[in-house]
């Protein structure tokens, strides 16, 4: 494989976890596993409702610049930065 | 000083602030007029994006969503975020590094196609149109309720507002004036939060003062209490109440971050920032910015609930009385959008979610973030920047989505298709006509609204969802999808779309012409109109992928152009030619 090759594979790999993270906070315990994470609370949170009406926006914003972050890496690891 | 002169004095000198800034950042280039000739910073672009993102409907009628779905307004939340994520990870780098204006340019570019930019150019338009007739209608709507203006004269200001600074300053203008707009909607928006969240829970962060204790010494969260207080009243539960079904909900969510991520007025937001790099970056910018607004949202909602809750019944079975309301409740029942209808006689509110015995007519969802100030007493210099915050968040995003439309038209239309020869004056010129022409439009939609506006914001999000998304997103990560597949793909996708939104909504929203009516047991899988956008995303991309099979893959020198945006090296400021 051609380093530009192994570039996009590295990053595809990358998308694919943060996404991953993504579906599962917002998705799964946002709306499908609302009810049973409903039974453990934080403060006066129930924790499937703090994820739908908050954890899930603070996780995307931590993905969003860990994205970045570790992208801008890869470009210095493959010498393809601009 | 009175209210009306304090708000004339905030909401004049906001918009004296936007022309200011215009005149000094006028555009006299196409590339300072599409993309602010490249050199907007990350940070400054983050911000950019948060005004022209936060509509109308994230500043006013949000919160007042979710104080009445509860639980189920959260569709709301993550959709108008998590969308954010599929842009920085899935879209806006590579078409920053691709280097063009506008979207359809590059649709037309990876799929070497006119007809495919074409396509693109009506799906757009289509999308756009939708969604910045509720910008004119928010405009409207707030200069009636606040400056004491008709209706149709608020409009007009508005659309001369933007008229003269979008016109004059093109991308570089709008740029500067949205971070301006976006400071005064950012203060105007969590100032009256910060104040009712200390008021009932002491804690003057509004995130986690609705996860607290209320004040009133009872020890009791005020979750927990706004739950109690609205099922003794017959209402669902608050943290609970799903919004349709399950199925629903999930489609409602994944069709508003897929319309997010395919929006081309945001999308165009990020050619102006100078390297692939920044545009990552200012992807996680805009989301901060957006966050502000957002997290703070549902504390606003929920106290806004209690609030008004507490008002009418200040304790079980001690209903205010009639005679005694407070005088914001006053003045809103002048504007007609909350209404008391005395049923059995004895002076006094009830408000219950049995239709029989509830008083309480109307309680129309937008003025909760409106009245919330004077509902909790807030002083009158926090109502009247409440108001330019709304403006201002109407303002920009019409401004954005008008400049969307405009170099739509005159850069993928006339110099991409019709007249190649355009010299760059003239397609300058032809855009701000263009641009003019577009708010003429706009507004006389917002005039007429055919049963229209209502509901169309949600709509825009399921038209970009099913067109413009599958086609970008495709044309970056398949080097193969052809051209036809990708024009049968759009035309599919929106097809689907609006084949179902309007038998259930009617053609073109004229009432009466809905063949199957708005009625849920007629929707596929309970899924709602405005939810289905995600359903004709994935017939786009099933669509595509068929045709490439039958037409062929793209040409070879397509796929090393496909390479070539996947990697940042050598990336330019964006152009028109190169």
């Amino acid at each position: 494989m051609s380093n530009n090759q192994e570039y996009w594979s590295a990053n595809l790999r990358l998308i694919t976890i943060c996404l991953s993270i993504w579906f599962v906070v917002s998705y799964g315990f946002g709306l499908l596993l609302v009810d049973q994470l409903n039974t453990i609370r934080i403060g006066g949170y129930k924790l499937g409702f703090w994820f739908a009406q908050q954890g899930a926006m603070y996780v995307f914003l931590i993905l969003v610049f860990y994205y970045g972050h570790a992208m801008n890496k890869l470009d210095k690891k493959f010498g393809v930065q601009e | 000083m009175d209210l009306k002169t304090l708000t004339y004095i905030v909401v004049f000198g906001s918009f004296a602030m936007y022309f200011g800034i215009a005149w000094w950042a006028r555009a006299g280039s196409t590339s300072e007029f599409y993309a602010a000739g490249g050199g907007v910073g990350p940070l400054a672009n983050g911000m950019a994006i948060g005004a022209d993102w936060m509509s109308a409907a994230s500043f006013i009628s949000m919160a007042g969503l979710i104080a009445f779905l509860g639980y189920g307004g959260s569709v709301f939340l993550m959709g108008w975020t998590g969308g954010y994520v599929l842009l920085a990870m899935l879209l806006a780098p590579y078409l920053r590094k691709h280097g063009k204006f506008t979207v359809p340019e590059f649709i037309g570019d990876r799929y070497y196609s006119k007809s495919a930019r074409v396509v693109a150019v009506v799906c757009l338009i289509i999308a756009s149109l939708t969604y910045v007739i509720g910008q004119m209608k928010g405009v409207g709507v707030a200069f009636s309720r606040f400056l004491d203006v008709q209706y149709d004269n608020g409009l007009y200001i508005g659309m001369g507002v933007v008229w003269v600074y979008a016109v004059m300053g093109g991308m570089k203008g709008i740029t500067y004036t949205q971070i301006a707009q976006y400071c005064v909607l950012i203060f105007a928006y969590t100032v009256p939060a910060v104040f009712i969240s200390l008021h009932l829970t002491g804690n003057p962060i509004p995130q986690l003062g609705l996860g607290s204790t209320m004040a009133d010494g009872s020890g009791m969260y005020l979750l927990d209490k706004l739950d109690l207080v609205v099922t003794d009243l017959g209402f669902k539960e608050y943290t609970t109440a799903k919004l349709g079904n399950g199925i629903n909900m999930f489609a409602y969510t994944l069709s508003l971050m897929v319309g997010t991520a395919g929006l081309p007025h945001v999308i165009m937001r990020f050619f102006t920032v100078p390297s692939v790099k920044a545009a990552r970056a200012s992807a996680g910018y805009a989301l901060v910015f957006i966050c502000l607004l957002y997290t703070v949202a549902p504390a606003v909602g929920a106290m806004a609930r209690l609030n008004l809750m507490n008002t009418i019944e200040p304790s079980p079975g001690q209903n205010l009385v009639y005679e005694e309301r407070p005088q914001w409740f006053k003045d809103w029942e002048k504007t007609g959008l909350l209404q008391f209808e005395d049923k059995n006689g004895d002076g006094k509110i009830q408000y219950t979610a049995d239709k029989d015995t509830n008083e309480m007519v109307k309680v129309d969802r937008d003025i909760m973030v409106l009245a919330n100030p004077a509902i909790a007493n807030l002083p009158n210099w926090v109502i009247a920047l409440v108001a330019a915050g709304g403006l201002a968040a109407a303002l920009s995003t019409a401004a954005g989505l008008l400049l969307a439309i405009s170099s739509s038209i005159s850069h993928d239309l006339m110099k991409g298709v019709l007249t190649p020869d355009l010299t760059e004056k003239s397609e300058l010129l032809a855009s701000r006509i263009i641009m003019t022409v577009a708010i003429m439009v706009a507004g006389y939609l917002g005039l007429n609204p055919p049963g229209f506006a209502a509901g169309t914001v949600a709509l825009a999000f399921g038209l970009a969802a099913s067109s413009l998304f599958p086609a970008l997103m495709m044309g970056i990560f398949s080097k193969k999808i052809s051209g036809p597949a990708a024009v049968a793909g759009m035309c599919a996708g929106i097809g689907v779309t609006m084949f179902y939104v309007f038998q259930h909504k009617g053609i073109m929203f004229v009432p009466g012409t809905a063949f199957l009516g708005d009625m849920k047991p007629n929707w596929f899988m309970g899924i709602s109109p405005n939810a289905f956008g995600i359903v004709g995303a994935i017939v786009n991309f099933i669509t595509a992928f068929v045709v490439t099979k039958i037409t062929g893959d793209a040409p070879e020198e397509i796929q090393h152009m496909v390479d070539n945006f996947r990697i940042p090296m050598g990336a330019g400021a964006a152009a028109a030619d190169h």
